[in-house]
Protein backbone atom coordinates (compact mmCIF):
# COMPACT_ATOMS: atom_id res chain seq x y z
CA UNK A 1 0.00 0.00 0.00
CA UNK A 2 2.76 2.27 0.58
CA UNK A 3 4.41 1.15 -2.46
CA UNK A 4 4.07 4.41 -4.30
CA UNK A 5 5.85 6.39 -0.71
CA UNK A 6 8.90 3.78 -0.55
CA UNK A 7 9.31 2.48 -3.71
CA UNK A 8 11.58 5.47 -5.02
CA UNK A 9 13.48 5.86 -1.94
CA UNK A 10 15.26 2.44 -3.15
CA UNK A 11 16.72 4.53 -5.59
CA UNK A 12 20.59 6.40 -4.10
CA UNK A 13 19.49 8.92 -6.51
CA UNK A 14 16.30 9.62 -5.41
CA UNK A 15 17.04 9.45 -1.85
CA UNK A 16 20.45 12.68 -2.42
CA UNK A 17 17.58 14.29 -4.51
CA UNK A 18 14.82 14.28 -1.44
CA UNK A 19 18.08 15.50 0.55
CA UNK A 20 19.13 18.17 -1.94
CA UNK A 21 15.66 19.46 -2.12
CA UNK A 22 14.64 19.88 1.31
CA UNK A 23 18.14 21.42 1.88
CA UNK A 24 17.60 24.43 -0.45
CA UNK A 25 13.96 24.80 0.03
CA UNK A 26 14.80 25.14 3.79
CA UNK A 27 17.19 27.30 3.17
CA UNK A 28 15.31 29.84 0.34
CA UNK A 29 12.72 30.23 2.73
CA UNK A 30 14.47 31.39 5.29
CA UNK A 31 16.74 33.65 3.04
CA UNK A 32 13.32 34.62 1.28
CA UNK A 33 11.72 35.83 4.11
CA UNK A 34 14.57 38.69 4.91
CA UNK A 35 14.42 39.39 1.20
CA UNK A 36 10.40 39.69 0.71
CA UNK A 37 10.79 42.25 3.85
CA UNK A 38 13.15 44.46 2.20
CA UNK A 39 11.46 44.13 -1.27
CA UNK A 40 14.22 42.40 -2.74
CA UNK A 41 12.21 40.19 -4.68
CA UNK A 42 13.32 41.37 -8.27
CA UNK A 43 16.95 41.94 -6.70
CA UNK A 44 16.90 37.78 -5.97
CA UNK A 45 15.23 37.21 -9.93
CA UNK A 46 17.70 39.35 -10.99
CA UNK A 47 21.09 37.50 -8.93
CA UNK A 48 19.83 34.12 -10.29
CA UNK A 49 20.14 35.09 -13.86
CA UNK A 50 22.98 36.95 -13.48
CA UNK A 51 24.53 33.60 -12.65
CA UNK A 52 24.44 32.21 -15.63
CA UNK A 53 27.12 33.42 -17.02
CA UNK A 54 29.55 32.14 -14.35
CA UNK A 55 27.88 28.54 -14.57
CA UNK A 56 28.96 28.97 -18.30
CA UNK A 57 32.33 30.22 -17.89
CA UNK A 58 33.14 27.48 -15.09
CA UNK A 59 32.07 24.77 -17.73
CA UNK A 60 34.17 26.42 -20.79
CA UNK A 61 37.27 26.05 -17.78
CA UNK A 62 35.93 22.80 -16.58
CA UNK A 63 35.82 24.31 -13.06
CA UNK A 64 33.43 23.79 -9.97
CA UNK A 65 30.01 25.37 -11.23
CA UNK A 66 29.09 26.93 -7.94
CA UNK A 67 32.26 28.92 -7.99
CA UNK A 68 31.73 30.37 -11.19
CA UNK A 69 28.01 31.40 -10.30
CA UNK A 70 28.99 32.49 -6.98
CA UNK A 71 31.55 34.96 -8.47
CA UNK A 72 28.48 36.12 -11.24
CA UNK A 73 26.39 37.00 -8.73
CA UNK A 74 28.02 38.57 -6.21
CA UNK A 75 29.48 40.58 -8.81
CA UNK A 76 26.74 41.70 -10.20
CA UNK A 77 25.31 42.55 -6.46
CA UNK A 78 28.43 44.76 -5.53
CA UNK A 79 27.82 46.28 -9.70
CA UNK A 80 24.19 46.69 -8.80
CA UNK A 81 24.78 48.67 -5.57
CA UNK A 82 27.66 50.44 -7.34
CA UNK A 83 25.83 51.32 -10.41
CA UNK A 84 23.10 52.80 -8.52
CA UNK A 85 25.09 54.57 -6.42
CA UNK A 86 27.29 56.14 -9.47
CA UNK A 87 24.69 57.30 -11.58
CA UNK A 88 21.99 58.01 -9.35
CA UNK A 89 19.64 56.06 -10.73
CA UNK A 90 16.97 53.62 -8.90
CA UNK A 91 18.03 50.51 -7.60
CA UNK A 92 15.38 48.87 -10.03
CA UNK A 93 16.08 50.13 -13.00
CA UNK A 94 19.73 49.42 -12.51
CA UNK A 95 18.71 45.44 -11.57
CA UNK A 96 16.83 45.57 -14.75
CA UNK A 97 19.72 46.81 -16.90
CA UNK A 98 22.11 44.65 -15.59
CA UNK A 99 19.98 41.49 -14.60
CA UNK A 100 19.47 41.32 -18.51
CA UNK A 101 22.69 42.00 -19.83
CA UNK A 102 24.39 39.52 -17.56
CA UNK A 103 21.78 36.93 -18.74
CA UNK A 104 22.56 37.81 -22.19
CA UNK A 105 26.31 37.49 -21.48
CA UNK A 106 25.50 33.99 -20.37
CA UNK A 107 23.59 32.78 -23.31
CA UNK A 108 25.97 34.62 -25.84
CA UNK A 109 28.92 32.77 -24.32
CA UNK A 110 26.78 29.50 -24.23
CA UNK A 111 25.95 29.88 -28.10
CA UNK A 112 29.94 29.43 -29.02
CA UNK A 113 29.88 25.93 -27.24
CA UNK A 114 29.22 23.45 -30.11
CA UNK A 115 26.73 20.94 -29.35
CA UNK A 116 25.41 23.14 -26.38
CA UNK A 117 21.40 22.62 -26.34
CA UNK A 118 20.80 19.53 -23.78
CA UNK A 119 23.29 21.20 -21.11
CA UNK A 120 21.64 24.82 -21.19
CA UNK A 121 18.07 23.00 -20.72
CA UNK A 122 19.84 21.41 -17.30
CA UNK A 123 21.29 25.04 -16.32
CA UNK A 124 18.10 26.91 -17.23
CA UNK A 125 15.89 24.35 -15.30
CA UNK A 126 17.74 22.35 -12.35
CA UNK A 127 18.45 18.76 -12.65
CA UNK A 128 17.95 17.78 -8.83
CA UNK A 129 17.91 13.24 -9.94
CA UNK A 130 21.41 13.85 -11.54
CA UNK A 131 23.08 15.72 -8.23
CA UNK A 132 25.73 13.24 -7.03
CA UNK A 133 27.36 12.64 -3.28
CA UNK A 134 29.84 15.10 -3.59
CA UNK A 135 27.31 17.89 -4.69
CA UNK A 136 25.19 16.65 -1.88
CA UNK A 137 28.78 17.70 0.51
CA UNK A 138 28.98 21.12 -0.92
CA UNK A 139 25.11 21.70 -0.80
CA UNK A 140 24.85 20.56 2.98
CA UNK A 141 28.10 22.92 4.05
CA UNK A 142 26.64 26.20 1.99
CA UNK A 143 23.70 25.50 3.20
CA UNK A 144 24.67 25.49 6.89
CA UNK A 145 27.08 28.68 5.87
CA UNK A 146 23.99 30.18 5.35
CA UNK A 147 21.46 29.31 7.98
CA UNK A 148 25.07 29.98 10.59
CA UNK A 149 24.92 33.58 9.54
CA UNK A 150 21.37 34.16 9.87
CA UNK A 151 21.24 32.29 13.06
CA UNK A 152 23.93 34.67 14.30
CA UNK A 153 22.78 38.06 13.08
CA UNK A 154 19.20 37.74 13.07
CA UNK A 155 18.37 40.73 14.62
CA UNK A 156 21.05 42.71 13.85
CA UNK A 157 19.46 41.63 9.90
CA UNK A 158 15.84 42.36 11.51
CA UNK A 159 16.16 45.64 12.55
CA UNK A 160 18.28 46.80 9.90
CA UNK A 161 14.91 45.95 7.24
CA UNK A 162 12.87 47.38 9.69
CA UNK A 163 14.01 50.56 10.67
CA UNK A 164 17.55 51.12 8.43
CA UNK A 165 17.86 55.24 9.68
CA UNK A 166 16.95 53.92 13.29
CA UNK A 167 19.54 50.84 13.17
CA UNK A 168 22.58 52.73 12.07
CA UNK A 169 21.97 55.98 13.78
CA UNK A 170 22.06 53.46 16.87
CA UNK A 171 25.77 52.07 15.52
CA UNK A 172 24.38 48.86 13.55
CA UNK A 173 26.51 48.52 10.60
CA UNK A 174 23.49 48.65 7.95
CA UNK A 175 25.48 49.31 4.97
CA UNK A 176 27.83 46.47 5.54
CA UNK A 177 25.35 44.24 6.51
CA UNK A 178 23.34 45.06 3.16
CA UNK A 179 26.23 43.74 1.73
CA UNK A 180 26.28 40.59 3.84
CA UNK A 181 22.75 40.30 2.57
CA UNK A 182 23.16 39.88 -0.65
CA UNK A 183 26.13 37.60 -0.54
CA UNK A 184 23.72 35.76 1.43
CA UNK A 185 20.88 35.56 -1.57
CA UNK A 186 23.86 35.00 -3.98
CA UNK A 187 24.93 31.91 -2.31
CA UNK A 188 21.42 30.24 -1.38
CA UNK A 189 21.10 31.20 -5.58
CA UNK A 190 24.19 28.74 -5.78
CA UNK A 191 22.95 26.54 -3.28
CA UNK A 192 19.45 25.75 -5.51
CA UNK A 193 20.79 26.33 -9.45
CA UNK A 194 21.12 22.62 -9.66
CA UNK A 195 17.92 21.54 -8.14
CA UNK A 196 15.59 23.92 -9.81
CA UNK A 197 17.82 25.92 -12.24
CA UNK A 198 18.31 29.76 -12.84
CA UNK A 199 14.83 30.66 -14.11
CA UNK A 200 12.88 29.09 -10.86
CA UNK A 201 15.19 29.92 -8.20
CA UNK A 202 13.39 33.02 -7.64
CA UNK A 203 10.30 31.19 -6.53
CA UNK A 204 12.14 28.71 -4.28
CA UNK A 205 12.99 31.89 -2.22
CA UNK A 206 10.08 34.39 -2.83
CA UNK A 207 6.57 31.79 -2.28
CA UNK A 208 7.38 30.05 0.47
CA UNK A 209 7.96 33.48 2.20
CA UNK A 210 4.75 35.10 0.51
CA UNK A 211 2.25 32.77 1.50
CA UNK A 212 3.54 32.82 4.96
CA UNK A 213 3.40 36.70 5.17
CA UNK A 214 -0.37 35.87 3.72
CA UNK A 215 -0.96 33.47 7.10
CA UNK A 216 0.79 35.72 9.79
CA UNK A 217 1.82 39.20 11.29
CA UNK A 218 4.39 37.72 13.66
CA UNK A 219 8.49 37.64 12.65
CA UNK A 220 8.68 34.71 14.60
CA UNK A 221 5.96 32.72 12.85
CA UNK A 222 6.69 34.24 9.41
CA UNK A 223 9.86 32.30 9.63
CA UNK A 224 8.46 29.23 10.94
CA UNK A 225 5.62 28.79 8.12
CA UNK A 226 8.25 30.15 5.52
CA UNK A 227 10.65 26.87 6.45
CA UNK A 228 7.84 24.39 7.32
CA UNK A 229 6.84 25.34 3.45
CA UNK A 230 10.29 25.14 1.96
CA UNK A 231 10.82 21.83 3.83
CA UNK A 232 7.26 20.31 3.02
CA UNK A 233 6.86 21.25 -0.55
CA UNK A 234 10.29 19.70 -2.23
CA UNK A 235 9.23 16.20 -0.82
CA UNK A 236 5.76 16.11 -2.00
CA UNK A 237 7.04 18.00 -5.26
CA UNK A 238 9.38 15.50 -6.43
CA UNK A 239 7.41 12.45 -5.63
CA UNK A 240 4.79 13.71 -7.75
CA UNK A 241 7.27 14.45 -10.20
CA UNK A 242 8.58 10.65 -10.05
CA UNK A 243 4.81 9.35 -10.29
CA UNK A 244 4.10 11.12 -12.93
CA UNK A 245 7.92 11.43 -14.95
CA UNK A 246 7.16 15.66 -15.17
CA UNK A 247 10.41 17.77 -14.37
CA UNK A 248 11.43 17.96 -11.10
CA UNK A 249 12.11 21.25 -10.63
CA UNK A 250 9.14 22.85 -12.30
CA UNK A 251 7.14 20.54 -9.98
CA UNK A 252 8.49 21.51 -6.91
CA UNK A 253 7.76 25.28 -7.87
CA UNK A 254 4.29 24.20 -8.56
CA UNK A 255 3.54 23.08 -5.43
CA UNK A 256 4.70 25.78 -3.48
CA UNK A 257 2.69 28.10 -5.78
CA UNK A 258 -0.60 25.83 -5.20
CA UNK A 259 0.16 26.23 -1.73
CA UNK A 260 0.49 29.77 -1.55
CA UNK A 261 -2.65 30.08 -4.06
CA UNK A 262 -4.50 28.26 -1.23
CA UNK A 263 -2.96 30.08 0.88
CA UNK A 264 -4.42 33.43 -0.67
CA UNK A 265 -8.12 31.75 -1.31
CA UNK A 266 -8.49 30.90 2.27
CA UNK A 267 -6.23 32.95 4.20
CA UNK A 268 -7.39 35.76 6.71
CA UNK A 269 -7.78 38.78 3.52
CA UNK A 270 -9.22 41.08 6.55
CA UNK A 271 -6.34 40.88 8.70
CA UNK A 272 -3.84 40.99 6.27
CA UNK A 273 -5.54 43.95 4.75
CA UNK A 274 -7.04 46.67 6.78
CA UNK A 275 -3.37 47.63 8.32
CA UNK A 276 -2.14 48.65 4.92
CA UNK A 277 -5.35 50.47 4.07
CA UNK A 278 -5.93 52.08 7.53
CA UNK A 279 -1.94 53.10 7.24
CA UNK A 280 -2.25 54.56 4.00
CA UNK A 281 -4.99 57.11 5.02
CA UNK A 282 -3.93 57.66 8.08
CA UNK A 283 -0.43 58.73 6.53
CA UNK A 284 -1.87 60.70 4.17
CA UNK A 285 -3.35 62.86 6.40
CA UNK A 286 -1.93 66.05 6.76
CA UNK A 287 -1.01 67.05 10.88
CA UNK A 288 -3.65 69.51 12.06
CA UNK B 1 22.57 59.68 36.98
CA UNK B 2 21.61 63.34 37.94
CA UNK B 3 25.02 64.76 39.12
CA UNK B 4 26.13 68.01 38.12
CA UNK B 5 28.71 66.70 35.39
CA UNK B 6 25.73 65.22 33.32
CA UNK B 7 24.09 68.57 32.64
CA UNK B 8 27.20 70.52 32.28
CA UNK B 9 29.09 70.29 28.64
CA UNK B 10 27.53 70.07 24.95
CA UNK B 11 25.49 67.66 23.72
CA UNK B 12 26.12 68.71 20.10
CA UNK B 13 28.47 71.11 18.29
CA UNK B 14 27.75 71.65 14.57
CA UNK B 15 30.07 73.90 12.81
CA UNK B 16 30.18 75.55 9.63
CA UNK B 17 28.24 72.41 7.90
CA UNK B 18 27.02 72.18 4.55
CA UNK B 19 24.70 69.37 3.24
CA UNK B 20 22.65 68.54 1.20
CA UNK B 21 21.41 65.67 -2.05
CA UNK B 22 22.21 65.35 -5.39
CA UNK B 23 24.07 68.78 -5.43
CA UNK B 24 21.39 71.23 -3.64
CA UNK B 25 22.01 72.29 -0.26
CA UNK B 26 19.76 71.70 2.59
CA UNK B 27 21.70 73.37 4.83
CA UNK B 28 24.47 76.60 4.18
CA UNK B 29 27.14 77.47 6.50
CA UNK B 30 24.75 76.11 9.89
CA UNK B 31 26.67 76.76 13.26
CA UNK B 32 24.73 75.37 16.07
CA UNK B 33 25.66 74.55 19.84
CA UNK B 34 23.17 72.35 22.21
CA UNK B 35 23.75 72.32 25.75
CA UNK B 36 23.35 68.66 27.44
CA UNK B 37 19.95 68.14 29.11
CA UNK B 38 18.41 70.47 26.46
CA UNK B 39 14.57 69.94 25.59
CA UNK B 40 14.99 71.18 21.35
CA UNK B 41 12.71 71.85 18.77
CA UNK B 42 14.02 72.82 15.38
CA UNK B 43 11.54 74.34 13.38
CA UNK B 44 11.05 75.79 9.98
CA UNK B 45 9.43 75.42 6.08
CA UNK B 46 9.36 72.39 4.30
CA UNK B 47 12.60 72.05 2.69
CA UNK B 48 14.66 73.86 5.00
CA UNK B 49 16.52 71.38 6.36
CA UNK B 50 15.45 70.49 9.80
CA UNK B 51 15.45 66.40 8.85
CA UNK B 52 19.05 67.11 6.94
CA UNK B 53 20.39 68.56 10.19
CA UNK B 54 19.00 65.82 12.59
CA UNK B 55 20.63 63.00 9.86
CA UNK B 56 23.92 64.63 9.97
CA UNK B 57 24.11 64.65 14.00
CA UNK B 58 22.36 60.98 13.56
CA UNK B 59 25.63 60.21 11.22
CA UNK B 60 23.23 59.08 8.41
CA UNK B 61 24.62 61.84 6.34
CA UNK B 62 27.97 63.42 6.11
CA UNK B 63 28.47 66.81 5.48
CA UNK B 64 30.10 68.60 2.62
CA UNK B 65 31.90 70.80 4.49
CA UNK B 66 32.22 71.69 8.43
CA UNK B 67 32.56 69.24 11.68
CA UNK B 68 29.36 67.62 14.07
CA UNK B 69 30.19 66.42 17.32
CA UNK B 70 27.86 64.62 19.25
CA UNK B 71 28.32 63.63 23.03
CA UNK B 72 31.88 65.07 22.73
CA UNK B 73 33.04 63.33 19.98
CA UNK B 74 32.63 62.91 16.00
CA UNK B 75 29.43 62.41 15.05
CA UNK B 76 28.72 58.70 14.65
CA UNK B 77 31.31 57.54 17.12
CA UNK B 78 29.11 57.75 20.26
CA UNK B 79 26.38 55.83 18.19
CA UNK B 80 25.38 53.66 21.14
CA UNK B 81 24.07 56.66 23.12
CA UNK B 82 21.99 57.90 20.49
CA UNK B 83 18.23 57.01 19.68
CA UNK B 84 16.56 58.05 16.35
CA UNK B 85 12.98 57.75 15.53
CA UNK B 86 12.52 58.07 11.74
CA UNK B 87 9.32 60.38 10.73
CA UNK B 88 5.84 57.46 10.36
CA UNK B 89 6.08 57.49 6.87
CA UNK B 90 9.55 55.63 6.67
CA UNK B 91 8.26 52.92 8.21
CA UNK B 92 6.82 49.62 6.44
CA UNK B 93 3.87 49.64 8.83
CA UNK B 94 2.81 45.77 7.45
CA UNK B 95 5.97 44.69 8.59
CA UNK B 96 5.66 41.73 10.79
CA UNK B 97 6.62 42.64 13.85
CA UNK B 98 4.88 43.49 17.38
CA UNK B 99 5.09 46.87 19.63
CA UNK B 100 7.26 44.66 21.47
CA UNK B 101 9.50 43.58 18.89
CA UNK B 102 9.93 47.34 17.74
CA UNK B 103 10.95 48.21 21.31
CA UNK B 104 13.31 45.09 22.15
CA UNK B 105 14.85 46.21 18.86
CA UNK B 106 16.81 49.40 21.08
CA UNK B 107 18.52 46.95 23.15
CA UNK B 108 20.19 45.41 20.32
CA UNK B 109 22.88 47.79 19.34
CA UNK B 110 24.07 47.44 23.38
CA UNK B 111 23.51 43.60 23.01
CA UNK B 112 25.89 42.80 20.22
CA UNK B 113 26.12 40.03 17.84
CA UNK B 114 26.08 36.89 19.14
CA UNK B 115 24.20 37.85 22.97
CA UNK B 116 20.22 37.09 22.50
CA UNK B 117 17.93 38.97 24.92
CA UNK B 118 18.09 38.16 28.34
CA UNK B 119 16.02 39.34 31.78
CA UNK B 120 17.54 42.62 31.81
CA UNK B 121 16.85 43.35 28.42
CA UNK B 122 13.08 42.28 28.65
CA UNK B 123 12.70 43.91 32.25
CA UNK B 124 13.79 47.24 30.20
CA UNK B 125 11.48 46.97 27.15
CA UNK B 126 8.85 46.09 29.89
CA UNK B 127 9.63 49.28 32.00
CA UNK B 128 9.72 51.27 28.35
CA UNK B 129 6.47 49.85 27.18
CA UNK B 130 4.68 50.59 30.60
CA UNK B 131 6.18 54.39 30.67
CA UNK B 132 4.83 55.07 26.91
CA UNK B 133 1.20 53.28 28.33
CA UNK B 134 1.79 50.98 25.24
CA UNK B 135 2.40 47.37 27.78
CA UNK B 136 -0.98 45.91 27.11
CA UNK B 137 -0.72 46.30 23.53
CA UNK B 138 2.68 44.81 23.14
CA UNK B 139 1.33 41.74 21.04
CA UNK B 140 -0.44 44.51 18.68
CA UNK B 141 1.22 43.91 14.86
CA UNK B 142 2.45 47.62 14.43
CA UNK B 143 0.54 48.29 11.51
CA UNK B 144 -2.77 47.56 13.46
CA UNK B 145 -2.03 50.78 15.85
CA UNK B 146 -3.24 54.21 15.75
CA UNK B 147 -0.86 56.86 14.62
CA UNK B 148 -0.37 58.40 18.43
CA UNK B 149 0.12 54.29 19.75
CA UNK B 150 2.77 54.28 16.43
CA UNK B 151 4.70 56.98 17.57
CA UNK B 152 4.15 55.87 21.47
CA UNK B 153 5.56 52.22 20.01
CA UNK B 154 8.84 54.25 18.73
CA UNK B 155 9.42 56.60 21.32
CA UNK B 156 9.61 53.04 23.99
CA UNK B 157 12.27 51.67 21.27
CA UNK B 158 14.06 54.45 22.18
CA UNK B 159 14.10 54.68 25.84
CA UNK B 160 14.68 50.89 25.64
CA UNK B 161 18.26 51.63 24.43
CA UNK B 162 18.39 54.59 27.48
CA UNK B 163 19.95 56.97 25.87
CA UNK B 164 21.87 60.19 26.22
CA UNK B 165 20.43 61.63 23.15
CA UNK B 166 17.41 61.44 21.70
CA UNK B 167 16.84 62.66 17.99
CA UNK B 168 13.19 62.70 16.93
CA UNK B 169 11.86 63.38 13.43
CA UNK B 170 8.13 64.94 13.87
CA UNK B 171 7.72 63.26 16.89
CA UNK B 172 4.26 64.80 17.37
CA UNK B 173 3.29 65.46 13.72
CA UNK B 174 -0.18 63.28 13.33
CA UNK B 175 -1.01 62.26 16.65
CA UNK B 176 -3.70 62.92 18.91
CA UNK B 177 -3.26 65.74 21.88
CA UNK B 178 -3.35 62.92 24.81
CA UNK B 179 -0.38 61.55 23.05
CA UNK B 180 1.47 64.70 22.08
CA UNK B 181 1.09 65.64 26.13
CA UNK B 182 1.86 62.50 27.23
CA UNK B 183 4.91 62.61 24.95
CA UNK B 184 5.87 65.86 26.10
CA UNK B 185 6.35 64.74 29.14
CA UNK B 186 7.95 61.94 29.35
CA UNK B 187 10.66 64.09 26.82
CA UNK B 188 10.82 66.39 29.60
CA UNK B 189 11.46 64.02 32.08
CA UNK B 190 14.47 62.76 30.05
CA UNK B 191 15.77 65.97 29.84
CA UNK B 192 15.34 66.87 33.41
CA UNK B 193 17.74 63.36 34.17
CA UNK B 194 20.23 65.24 32.13
CA UNK B 195 19.11 63.19 28.36
CA UNK B 196 19.10 65.69 25.52
CA UNK B 197 16.08 65.45 22.81
CA UNK B 198 16.77 67.38 19.62
CA UNK B 199 13.15 66.93 17.83
CA UNK B 200 11.86 68.62 14.33
CA UNK B 201 8.25 69.88 14.28
CA UNK B 202 6.01 71.65 12.33
CA UNK B 203 3.79 72.84 15.47
CA UNK B 204 4.60 76.13 16.65
CA UNK B 205 2.22 76.06 19.07
CA UNK B 206 3.66 72.68 20.82
CA UNK B 207 7.05 74.29 20.31
CA UNK B 208 6.54 77.41 22.55
CA UNK B 209 4.86 75.51 24.90
CA UNK B 210 6.93 72.17 25.50
CA UNK B 211 10.45 72.81 24.24
CA UNK B 212 13.02 74.61 26.23
CA UNK B 213 14.78 75.58 23.10
CA UNK B 214 13.70 76.65 19.63
CA UNK B 215 16.02 76.68 16.47
CA UNK B 216 14.44 78.14 12.92
CA UNK B 217 16.37 77.05 10.27
CA UNK B 218 15.63 77.69 6.54
CA UNK B 219 18.86 76.43 5.14
CA UNK B 220 20.49 78.92 7.51
CA UNK B 221 20.28 78.99 11.45
CA UNK B 222 17.39 81.59 11.56
CA UNK B 223 17.68 81.78 15.37
CA UNK B 224 18.23 79.92 18.34
CA UNK B 225 16.90 80.78 21.53
CA UNK B 226 14.29 80.58 24.34
CA UNK B 227 11.05 79.31 23.00
CA UNK B 228 9.28 82.04 23.12
CA UNK B 229 11.80 82.85 19.90
CA UNK B 230 8.64 81.34 17.98
CA UNK B 231 5.62 83.68 18.24
CA UNK B 232 8.45 86.59 17.51
CA UNK B 233 6.68 87.67 14.08
CA UNK B 234 10.49 88.96 12.76
CA UNK B 235 11.75 85.92 13.51
CA UNK B 236 8.58 83.98 11.86
CA UNK B 237 8.93 86.01 8.80
CA UNK B 238 12.76 85.58 8.47
CA UNK B 239 12.47 81.67 8.80
CA UNK B 240 9.68 80.75 7.07
CA UNK B 241 10.26 83.92 4.44
CA UNK B 242 7.71 83.58 1.65
CA UNK B 243 5.71 80.82 2.85
CA UNK B 244 4.20 82.87 5.64
CA UNK B 245 1.56 85.41 4.98
CA UNK B 246 0.92 88.36 7.14
CA UNK B 247 -3.08 89.27 7.52
CA UNK B 248 -4.39 91.60 9.91
CA UNK B 249 -1.34 91.34 12.19
CA UNK B 250 -2.18 87.52 12.49
CA UNK B 251 0.72 85.29 10.84
CA UNK B 252 -0.38 82.21 8.63
CA UNK B 253 2.15 79.65 7.82
CA UNK B 254 1.62 78.16 4.16
CA UNK B 255 3.15 75.33 4.95
CA UNK B 256 1.81 71.54 5.06
CA UNK B 257 3.06 68.61 7.21
CA UNK B 258 4.05 66.61 4.41
CA UNK B 259 7.04 68.45 3.77
CA UNK B 260 8.69 67.77 1.07
CA UNK B 261 8.63 67.63 -2.96
CA UNK B 262 10.72 64.28 -3.86
CA UNK B 263 12.35 61.36 -1.47
CA UNK B 264 15.82 62.25 -0.20
CA UNK B 265 18.47 60.01 -0.97
CA UNK B 266 17.83 56.46 -0.60
CA UNK B 267 14.64 56.50 1.44
CA UNK B 268 11.08 54.72 0.27
CA UNK B 269 8.00 56.46 2.04
CA UNK B 270 5.16 54.50 2.47
CA UNK B 271 2.44 56.70 2.16
CA UNK B 272 0.51 54.53 -0.74
CA UNK B 273 1.59 51.27 1.11
CA UNK B 274 -1.76 49.53 0.66
CA UNK B 275 -2.03 51.02 -3.35
CA UNK B 276 1.55 50.08 -4.34
CA UNK B 277 1.68 46.61 -3.06
CA UNK B 278 -1.34 44.87 -2.51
Amino acid sequence: MLGPITDPLAYAFFQRALAASVMVGLVCAVVGCYMILRGYAFMGDALSHAAFPGVVVAYLLRGPFYVGAAVASVATALAIGWVARRGGLRGDTVIGVLFAGMFALGIFLFSLIPNYVGDLFGFLFGEVLGIGPGDLVALLLLAVAVLSVIAVLWKELLYSTFDPLGAAASGLPVERLDYLFLAIIAVAIVVSLQAVGIILVVAMLVTPAATAQLLTRSFGRLLAISALIGVVAPVAGLYISYWTNSASGATIVLVETAIFLVAVAAGRNGATRRPAALQSSEVAQPAR
Amino acid sequence: MSNGDMNAGEAVGVRGVWAGYDGRPALEDVTLDLKRGALVAIFGPNGGGKTTLLKLIANLIQPWRGEVSVLGAPAGEEARRVAYVPQAELVDWSFPVSVWDVAMMGRYPALGVLRRPVAADREAVGAALEQVGMASQRNAQIGALSGGQRRRAFLARAIAADPELYLLDEPVTGVDLTTQEDLMELLTNETNRGRTVIATTHDLAAAAEHFSTVVGLNHRVIAVGRSELVLDPDVLSRTYGGHMLVLQDRAVILDDAHHHDTESGGEHHYHEEGAKRR
